[in-house]
Formats: structure tokens, sequence, C-alpha cells
């Protein structure tokens, strides 16, 4: 199986590494560079445990190349540190087996960044790319809630 | 994972993309496009498609080209994000809007839902009823044709022909339209059925994806609905006569229920767009 060296910018890095054309996003990231936070679960872009950032967008890494990634700006979410999304995860007990998390953490978080007035027809329609098999999906939205309303205050200063 | 190899180009002209595609099929490969990529990866998993040569096309500036005269053009390239946030074509963006999910219409584009494998395909239904043209791209040239002309149960691509751009007429995308995707359960997902409608010149024109194993528009099924000759009833019962092949029966809901879906829809599409005078 042919490998060719690719390099990507990886949570601020850039990091060379070996693939094959073939292989996802999410398998590289997982099996050759270690950053595992990303989850396999469907591997078929329906239940968005495999979500990352790539340019201010979330995406589902299964459903793309490694080879894609080059050139862009990929945050995984090992490269989130203290965001308030985390935390309020943490606070609104949004998460059981924690399986989804990752997943579900780097959808808000885009949707946060770009739509910080975000309205709830717009926040349904972002967390519907996300499957949870644990919570009933009311403390994720209060989590999700909870962050917009935070960012909100501190852009009105 | 993918468990065969493939050779992967990313070219930045078309010329180069068609040349690229006749090369690597006189190195006895089976090249395909790869726009999106989510289909050919997803199948590719499972070995429902195979391929040994993968030509992705978001490099080539005609496809991602947005440009607005008298006319809308949107290239094959472009991701049904793109399409939406463009706020340019309410129809076909009330279709996009309902085709997978928010993540992942960030990776699937215009050009890959129109050319799917999957049957839905259900970005062609507006662009079947707006008569829009499609720009396709061969080692012969350039050529745009209406997508009624092409589009039969799928895209008519000779071997090799690209899907560049898609041009629909502004003023096709102001007429009154509707349409509906009803699942089996849950507001995202593939569709039970998948009715759209426009109204033009005092008549009313429908596309269906989820029915049968393709999209279709048929005028058949058109006339029976615009003969005001019939009750309402009349026209859907007539209508229904002219389903161009089996109903799908499978795990979405059964062909009986799909029927009796379509009537109510087609009855709402009557009532809401038109026609209904007659209804008595
Ligand atoms: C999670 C998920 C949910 C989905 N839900 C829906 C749904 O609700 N409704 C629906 O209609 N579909 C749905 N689909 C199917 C999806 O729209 C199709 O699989 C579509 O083909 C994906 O687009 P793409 O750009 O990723 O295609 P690709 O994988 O790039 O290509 C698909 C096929 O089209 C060919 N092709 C692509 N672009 C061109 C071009 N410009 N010229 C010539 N050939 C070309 C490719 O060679 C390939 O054979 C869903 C898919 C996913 C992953
Ligand atoms: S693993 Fe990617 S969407 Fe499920
Ligand atoms: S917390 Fe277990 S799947 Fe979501």
């Amino acid at each position: 199986m042919d490998e060719n060296a690719i390099t990507l910018s990886i949570n601020g890095r850039d990091t060379t590494c070996f693939v094959r054309n073939a292989a996802t996003l999410l398998y590289i990231l997982r099996e050759k560079l270690g950053l595992t936070g990303a989850k396999p679960g469907c591997l078929n872009g329906d239940c968005g445990a495999c979500t990352i950032d790539v340019d201010g967008e979330p995406m589902k890494s299964c459903l793309m190349l490694a080879v894609e990634g080059e050139g862009k700006k990929i945050t995984t979410i090992e490269g989130m540190k203290q965001t308030t999304i985390q935390s309020q995860f943490i606070e609104k007990f949004a998460f059981q087996c924690g399986y989804c998390t990752p997943g579900f953490i780097m959808n808000c978080h885009a949707l946060i960044q770009k739509h910080p007035d975000a309205t709830d027809d717009m926040i349904k329609n972002w967390m519907e790319s996300n499957i949870c098999r644990c919570t009933g999906y009311k403390e994720i939205e209060d989590a999700v809630k909870t962050a917009l309303r935070q960012a909100n205050q501190n852009t009105d200063g | 994972m993918i468990s065969y190899d493939f050779d992967y180009h990313k070219p930045t002209a078309i010329q180069e993309a068609l040349e690229l595609f006749q090369a690597l099929k006189k190195q006895g490969k089976k090249p395909v496009y790869f726009s999106g990529g989510t289909e050919i990866i997803t199948l590719g998993r499972v070995n429902e498609l195979v391929t040994d040569a993968v030509i992705d096309i978001k490099a080539i500036p005609e496809c991602n080209t947005y440009k607005q005269d008298n006319r809308l053009i949107l290239g094959a390239a472009l991701t049904l994000t793109n399409v939406l946030d463009l706020q340019s074509f309410p129809f076909l963006e009330k279709a996009v809007a309902e085709i997978a999910d928010n993540t992942a219409r960030n990776k699937i584009t215009l050009g890959g839902n129109i050319c799917a494998n999957i049957i839905y395909r259900e970005a062609v239904l507006p662009l079947l009823l707006t008569d829009s043209r499609i720009l396709l791209a061969s080692l012969d040239g350039l050529t745009e044709k209406p997508i009624s002309e092409l589009f039969h149960q799928e895209l008519q691509l000779k071997d090799g022909e690209l899907l560049v751009q898609v041009m629909t007429d502004l003023e096709a995308i102001q007429l009154p339209f509707y349409i509906v995707k009803k699942r089996r359960q849950w507001g995202v997902g593939y569709p039970l059925i998948t009715v759209a409608a426009l109204r033009k010149q005092n008549k009313v024109h429908v596309a269906i994806s989820g029915l049968c194993s393709f999209p279709f528009r048929n005028k058949q099924m058109e006339d029976s609905l615009n003969n005001e000759q019939l009750s309402i009833d009349e026209r859907i019962e007539a209508a229904l006569k002219h389903i161009p092949a089996t109903v799908l029966d499978d795990v979405h809901g059964s062909d009986a229920y799909r029927i009796f879906v379509l009537k109510n829809t087609l009855r709402d599409i009557l009532r809401v767009l038109g026609g209904a005078e007659n209804d008595g």
C-alpha cells in the first residue's frame, strides 16, 4: 500500500505524516497522530462523533480524506483548551458515557464562533448533525445556550 | 477504512481534469471525479464503489463559480452550505436544506448530489422544475443543455464528461414553489418521498424523489394534475397512472404508504399552488 508524505496544520502545528490517499482524516488523526479525541462511530457521516473543525466549519472527519486536509487549518478536541463550551458541558452534565462529547463540542464551538447570535432554530439545525445515545439532549441544549449567552456578554463588553 | 488504494489528483483547470481522466483510462485505470467525496468515501468503505484514481475537482475555478446576471450560475463543486449561504435561489435552498445535516452539507456538493449513485438526488427536483441548464465539459469542448434533456433517472454523462455548472433564469427563480420532504421519522435523513412543485403560466409542475428508484418529472402526470375537467381527487388518481416505474417498498415505507402520502401531498400542492379551482 503506497503512502505519500503530506503536511497538515493541526491544532496550530504543522505535522508531516505518511498517508494512503484512501485514508480518511479520522483514521490518520487517530492511528497515525495519536489524536484519539475524534471518535469513530458510524463511519458513514451520520453520527457526528468524528466531528472536527476545518477552517472554522464543523466537518465529519470520516467524510474527508487526509489528503484533502492539506492547506487547511484543522482543529480537533485536543486543540480546545478551557473553552466556555467545554466548561458548560461539565456544568450542565451534558454527557454520560462521553463518546459523542468531542464531536458535539467541536460542532457547538463552531456554531458559537460563527453565529454568536444563533436562534433556537439554528441551534437545532446544527445539533441535528450529532447523535447522543445517553443524554436526553436537553443538557446539551442548555450547555450551548449558556455558552452562547456568555459569548454575547463577552462581545457586549 | 477503504480497503483499496487509489491515486489522488487535484487539477486546477477543466482541460487538465479531462486530460487526466483520459490519461488514467489509457493506463487501464478506472478514474472518477471527486467533488465532496462523501459518497466515494462511504460507498468505497463497503466496496460498493471501487476506483483506482480520483480526480478532485474542488480546485477548478469554474466548478466553484457563483455568478448572477440575468441568470444564476452555480459551480458543481459548491457545497450545499455554500448554496444555502448565497441566498439566491429559495426553491433550491429549501431542497438542499433538507439534504443530510448541517455538518455533512459542509462537504456534500451540488454537483455531487446531482451525479450521485444514491437514488434520491433531491437537489435535482428544483432544477428540473425551473428548466435549469447545465454546462458539461468534455475533450470536445463545453456544452450547455437543459437539464431535462440529460437527466433521465440519472444525469446521462458520457465517459469522462464533467458537470461544471448549473444555470437558472432569474425569472424561473421568482416563480411560486412548494416542496415537502416526508420522512419515516426524525427531522434528518433520507426521504420517504420528497415532492417539489412550481407554478408557471397557471399550471402546476411536479417532480418527485423517493417514490421510485430515481427522481423524476413526468409530463403526463403534470397534464393530469392540470386537467380542469376533473375534480382534484380525479386529477390525482389520473396522475398516479403515470408514475414511471415500480414504487419503492423498503425500510422507509411500503409502496402503499408512499402512494397514500403522495396523494395527500399532491392535494396540498394543488391547494397551495392553485389548480384547485375545479374542486367540488
Ligand atoms: C450523511 C449523509 C446524508 C445524506 N442525505 C441525503 C439526503 O437526505 N438526500 C439526498 O439526496 N442525498 C443525501 N445524501 C447523499 C449525497 O447527497 C450524495 O451521496 C452525493 O453524491 C454526495 O455529494 P459529494 O459531493 O460528496 O459527491 P462525490 O462523492 O464527490 O461524488 C458522487 C458521485 O458523483 C460523481 N461526480 C461528482 N461530481 C461530479 C461532477 N462535477 N461531474 C461528474 N461527476 C461527478 C462522482 O464521480 C461520484 O460518482 C447523503 C449523504 C450523506 C453522507
Ligand atoms: S463516524 Fe463520522 S459521522 Fe459517524
Ligand atoms: S454521552 Fe454517551 S453517547 Fe452521548
